[in-house]
């Protein structure tokens, strides 16, 4: 079909198919890529709650239904201080991959009635299990009995406990993905990193104060809320005075927090968990998850770890992915079925930081057979340094900074030591790299009582020194002799060169340490324990990028390699077709036409012919479309119609034929910083044909160029340049020499041995073809002759037909008024025209010296009969018209 | 001028020994290009740019270590600590700029320059087939522009250990590798950015078809290239910043780290390869189809 369309409009139709298929390709990646549908419905659902599941409390809600259902549900919790709307997000992500998804608002914040009674049974956790009712009644959602929807619970810290409390009592949950949450909120707002109960913990004041901050919030709300209290209730703010002025926690203050805690229920879990916490976390550092992990007994769990948390937000994209990643896996297998999630545990480690998305990089790593715990095996790091003695400032100022809640350390840690009230333990230089992966140990002893904050720093080679993991562990002292402080979980490769340094703090700024003035003596009295499980990096999930650029290593290949191969054919097929008639035959130019595609038309249909033998000159004045047809006969410039034949093969880009074709067109070519001589060698190097067939000594001395040739093209004249183009023209001695204006910058001794030259090369066989605007040489030099003008073909044929003895001829007379009507008169003549100073006479059969000898007997002055020729006629005319 | 013209016995009607595929070796293609002062400029100062910053960290100013602690000047520092951090100096600051013009040059000015000249006309005239010229030219563009990447890197390195050692690889995230293994990680830091080079590569080859203008064709290709990496710097673009040409331009610096990171480079390594064949193919659509009137 292509076929019989032109060339032209055949490659306009190549390239609309495959702009088509291109969008059609885009349109169908992004119909299978983008996630299916889902709709939205916000309503309010009051659950009744409370101690006595009588309270009713309106809770704010979406429900993300997918297109198809019915379909398993997840609850999606928010965190402290979040609404609905921060999990949207996420929803969608689920709701995308089939979910139902509901979230909500919790009671106590935003648009939903209640109060904060944090994760308390009674009240948030019955809200979530009402919810689950909910669900176990609508249509769109699967179910696997009687008011027992099939359901997951998946949350980040509030939301994440919030799952682990709902799962232990509810059995009905069928899976639940806990992330950056805590085991036991006592413990987690009151560490103490020797072993000791959260009675002797030390408030994690900066932290508990800002989340305190984040359930003040909500307008219209004040006014039913005791001052300063804000949503909360009244049992958990008296309980946040009493430990917030104190500092310390009381048993009460511990029960309240517990009751908030998964540590209790977890053995009561049957939920499959997915525990996910963050390496850059100091409010629920790993060692929560860690309790969490222990604490279920009776169901599958398992643990990863990522770069983000508290502190660290989502971590870095490769890590966002694999949480993504994993949790979808695990509520596609427990939910639906799917592939069951491989026994690993996995975690990250930080490599370097992304300046271009401003966050961490990391890189990932996998343990076969489960979570080994915080207190794997590793190697004992020797720390050296005298006991210090060290002070604990009044009130706790000026204190150190370990790191700013939420802030994150992601790029710089913050952390900066007070002088005096800090002792320092460092290792040797490390002859090889330390990796920690878990919780580090190390015995010291300080006096009873004290409050004191353990920190680990990579000292670098250059002195500078990086809090590790931006965590600092709080320890009470609360006998005589050493104390094991055990440092927060933390990923981290000390590498060789560097130092690991242990210091010891009196004051923290995120912590309530005592506030009465103290001097300690603290020393260090083992190594540091450092625990590391043995992972493999992890390529995934970026591993498709490796996929699909193989694949498209491969498709480009094979796209090249295919594109050789129909080239290939193509070209053979249309090389090999020959018009025998014209076998023969130098030059067959037919019905030629070049309009260029501002609509300039160069050449209008013209045809000649060059045969053996022949020096056909093509003359026409500048503009006529000589230099186009040239390049057309070279294969430069595709013709719009007509054809080309040399030795009939049509003339195409590159045709082989084109080999028996020598040429000059539009000036010379060369490589201006080579010699001549180099100039020739590397053209005919670069035709590939044997050196000896150049004829490269006969070209040089007709370019007679003498030493000149070995200097540099950029210092010759113009004419030198000319004279060795036409000598490359000549190389190889080619059937047809095609030359455009070859005279163009040479004197007249050169153009004179030039005519011989041309005259000479046609004679055996070979022929020439030569542009020019100048009559006089192309009457020399030439046996045939073609006239173009503005692309047209005016005249053509043998020179001597077309200049030849012309039976007109121009006569001048002294009295052109008399001389009329007498030549008139005369018989013999064709037609008389007057031109300037007499006329044009045509002659029939009448001799010249007749019609002289008429002229003079009638008394008519004759000044000179001069015979007009047809080619200058002709040549004249058009540039006569051209002009006008 | 006695001999009689040869006898036409090839199927195809050309002369007496052409053939299509004997046109234009590579080495003839190579030597055309040695020839030019340009070429043997740029590889010149390829050779001594290690010198120059050698010179530079020899008689420059030692500063103050401990004013010198930021990005910038920590890499200085790391860069007289052994050849392998000279060389991984030397590529860090010649890649972003130095090297994309190098290749631009190779690749953008092969054809534009011979238009110019106006040798195209006859080299299609003998006739070069224009695929094979186009594969040539490119061959060799790209030939140079390794062997421009090779040199500096080779020359770095001998630099780097006649004056600052055999030394282990000290990397920025503090990190540090035999200097045996380095090798073979500048050896893939010299792999990558060759293929990411090949954007530019491309780039300049595609304006070198489309214009008779060779600086045209170079500037064109690195103006380009700039705009590209100013966008990338705009946070704001997001996620559409990573189809920029020159968005993974960097990632090679994840394979100094411990351990080695992969995805970025693989991305960064698709998308080269993705954007070198879409130019490839607009130079090789347009060239097959123009009208040469240089």
């Amino acid at each position: 079909m292509l076929r019989v369309l032109p060339r032209r409009r055949r490659d306009q139709v190549v390239a609309a198919v495959v702009v088509l298929l291109l969008a059609a390709g885009l349109g169908v990646w992004f119909a299978v890529r983008a996630p299916a549908g889902y709709r939205v419905e916000n309503r309010v659902i009051t659950v009744r709650t409370g101690p006595h599941r009588d309270r009713p409390v309106p809770l704010d809600t979406t429900l993300y239904v997918p297109d198809t259902t019915p379909a398993p549900a997840v609850l999606l919790a928010h965190g402290f201080g979040g609404t609905k709307a921060s999990v949207a997000s996420d929803a969608k992500d689920l709701a995308g991959r089939g979910y139902v998804v509901l979230t909500w608002t919790a009671e106590g914040f935003g648009r939903s009635g209640g109060q904060i009674h944090l994760n308390s049974p009674d009240w948030e956790v019955t809200d979530a299990s009402r919810l689950v009712d909910w669900l176990g009644h609508r249509p769109e959602v699967r179910r696997d009995g009687a008011d027992d929807p099939r359901v997951a619970a998946v949350g980040g810290s509030y939301g994440g406990a919030l799952a682990l409390l709902l799962a232990a009592q509810d059995r009905r949950v069928d899976a639940i993905v806990p992330q950056i949450t805590w085991n036991d909120l006592g413990r987690a707002l009151f560490p103490e990193s020797s072993g000791a109960p959260a009675t002797d913990g030390v408030l994690k004041r900066a932290w508990l104060g800002a989340l305190f901050a984040d359930g003040l919030g909500g307008s219209g709300t004040a006014a039913r809320a005791v001052p300063g209290c804000g949503r909360f209730a009244a049992d958990v703010c008296a309980m946040y005075r009493q430990v917030a002025a104190s500092g310390r926690a009381t048993p009460a203050a511990l029960a309240l927090l517990r009751r908030s805690s998964p540590a209790p229920v977890l053995s009561r879990i049957h939920a499959p968990t997915l525990l996910v916490q963050g390496l850059a976390d100091t409010l629920f550092p790993l060692s929560e998850a860690d309790a969490n992990a222990r604490g279920i007994t009776h169901a599958p769990v398992q643990v990863a770890w990522f770069s983000g948390g508290h502190d660290g937000g989502t971590g870095s994209a490769a890590d966002h992915d694999r949480v993504r990643f994993l949790t979808a896996q695990w509520l596609d297998h427990y939910l639906r079925g799917g592939a069951a999630p491989a026994d690993a545990f996995t975690y990250s480690r930080i490599i370097g930081y992304d300046r271009y998305d401003a966050t961490v990089r990391t890189t990932a790593f996998s343990v076969r057979g489960g979570y080994p715990g915080l207190t794997a095996a590793g190697t004992t790091v020797p720390l050296s340094g005298p006991p210090q003695r060290i002070a604990n400032p009044p009130d706790g100022t000026p204190a150190a900074v370990s790191t700013l809640p939420g802030a994150g350390f992601a790029g710089v840690s913050p952390a900066t030591e007070v002088p005096g009230q800090a002792a320092g333990f460092q290792s040797g230089t490390l002859d090889r790299p330390v990796d920690l992966s878990g919780a580090p140990r190390v015995r010291v002893t300080a006096p009873v009582g004290a409050v004191l904050f353990a920190k680990l720093y990579d000292v670098g080679p250059d002195g500078r020194q990086t809090l590790v993991g931006g965590q600092a562990a709080p320890f009470r002292v609360a006998r005589a002799g050493p104390t094991t402080v055990t440092l927060p979980g933390m990923v981290y490769r000390f590498q060789s060169g560097h130092r690991i340094r242990l210091v010891v703090d009196t004051a923290d700024q995120a912590y309530a340490g005592p506030r009465e003035p103290a001097t300690y003596t603290v020393a260090v009295v083992s190594g540091l324990t450092v625990p590391a499980v043995a992972g493999t990096p992890l390529t995934d999930p970026a591993g498709i990028w490796y996929w699909v650029l193989l694949v498209a290593t491969v498709v480009v290949v094979l796209a090249v390699v295919a594109a050789l191969l129909t080239a290939r054919v193509r070209r053979r097929r249309r090389q090999r077709a020959v018009v025998a008639e014209h076998a023969d035959t130098p030059l067959v130019v037919a019905g030629l036409r070049k309009t260029y595609k501002d609509g300039f038309v160069a050449v209008r249909g013209t045809d000649f012919t060059v045969h053996r033998g022949q020096v056909v000159g093509l003359l026409g004045p500048n503009g006529a479309g000589k230099t186009t047809s040239l390049r057309m006969l070279l294969g430069l410039i595709r013709p719009t119609a007509g054809e080309i034949l040399v030795f009939g093969h049509r003339v195409t880009a590159g045709a082989p034929v084109l080999s028996r074709i020598g040429s000059l067109v539009e000036g010379p070519g060369f490589l201006p910083h080579l010699t001549g001589l180099d100039n020739l060698r590397l053209y005919w190097r670069a035709t590939g044909r044997p050196a000896d067939t150049a004829g490269l000594d006969e070209v040089l001395d007709i370019a007679d160029l003498g030493d000149a040739v070995h200097r540099p093209v950029r210092t010759y004249s113009h004419g030198m340049k000319q004279r060795l183009a036409i000598a490359q023209a000549m190389l190889g001695l080619p059937e047809l020499l095609v030359l455009d204006e070859p005279t163009d910058g040479l004197d007249p001794p050169q153009i004179a041995e030039m005519r011989r030259v041309l005259q000479r090369y046609a004679t055996d066989g070979r022929s020439v073809l030569v542009s020019s605007h100048l009559l006089a040489e192309v009457e020399q030099t030439c046996t045939h002759v073609v006239v173009m003008r503005r692309g047209e073909l005016v005249a053509s044929g043998p020179v001597a037909d077309i200049i030849g003895d012309s039976p007109s001829v121009l006569v001048s007379v002294s009295d052109v008024d008399t001389a009329e009507p007498l030549l008139r008169k005369l018989s013999g003549i064709s037609s008389v025209a007057r031109a300037d100073g007499g006329f044009v006479v045509e002659l029939a059969d009448l001799p010249r010296r007749d019609l002289v000898s008429a002229l003079v007997s009638a008394g008519v002055g004759v000044d000179r009969v001069v015979p007009r020729r047809r080619l200058e006629d002709a040549f004249l005319a058009l540039l006569e018209r051209g002009e006008s | 001028m006695t001999a009689t013209p040869a006898v036409e016995s090839t199927v195809d009607g050309s002369a007496t020994g052409y053939r299509a595929a004997a046109t234009l070796r590579v080495g003839t293609e190579i030597r055309r290009q040695l020839t030019r002062r340009r070429t043997q400029l740029v590889l010149g100062f390829l050779v001594l740019l290690p010198v120059i910053l050698f010179l530079a960290f020899r008689f420059g100013s030692d500063g103050n270590d401990t004013s010198t602690q930021d990005q910038s000047g920590g890499f200085v520092t790391m860069a007289k600590s052994g050849a392998a951090n000279f060389t991984v100096f030397t590529l860090f600051v010649s890649a972003s700029f130095l090297l994309v013009v190098v290749v631009a040059l190779f690749c953008g000015d092969t054809v534009a320059s011979e238009a110019s000249w106006g040798s195209l006309r006859y080299l299609l005239a003998v006739p070069v087939p224009r695929s094979r010229l186009l594969g040539v030219k490119l061959l060799v563009g790209l030939l140079y522009s390794a062997v421009a990447l090779v040199l500096l890197t080779g020359v770095a390195m001998l630099v780097g250990t006649a004056a600052f050692g055999w030394h282990p690889l000290r990397t920025m995230t503090g990190d540090s590798i035999p200097a045996d293994a380095a090798v073979l990680r500048i050896a893939g830091v010299v792999g990558y950015l060759a293929v990411t080079l090949l954007v530019a590569a491309g780039l300049a080859f595609l304006l070198s078809v489309c214009t008779d203008a060779a600086l045209g064709a170079v500037g064109g290709a690195v103006l380009l290239f700039i705009v590209s990496s100013i966008l990338d710097q705009v946070t704001a673009l997001g996620s559409l910043r990573a189809l920029l040409p020159t968005h993974y331009q960097t990632a090679y610096t994840d394979l100094l780290t411990e351990p080695v990171q992969w995805d970025q480079m693989a991305r960064g390594a698709l998308s080269a390869l993705l954007y070198a064949a879409v130019f490839l193919s607009l130079a090789w659509y347009r060239f097959l189809r123009k009208d040469v009137t240089s």
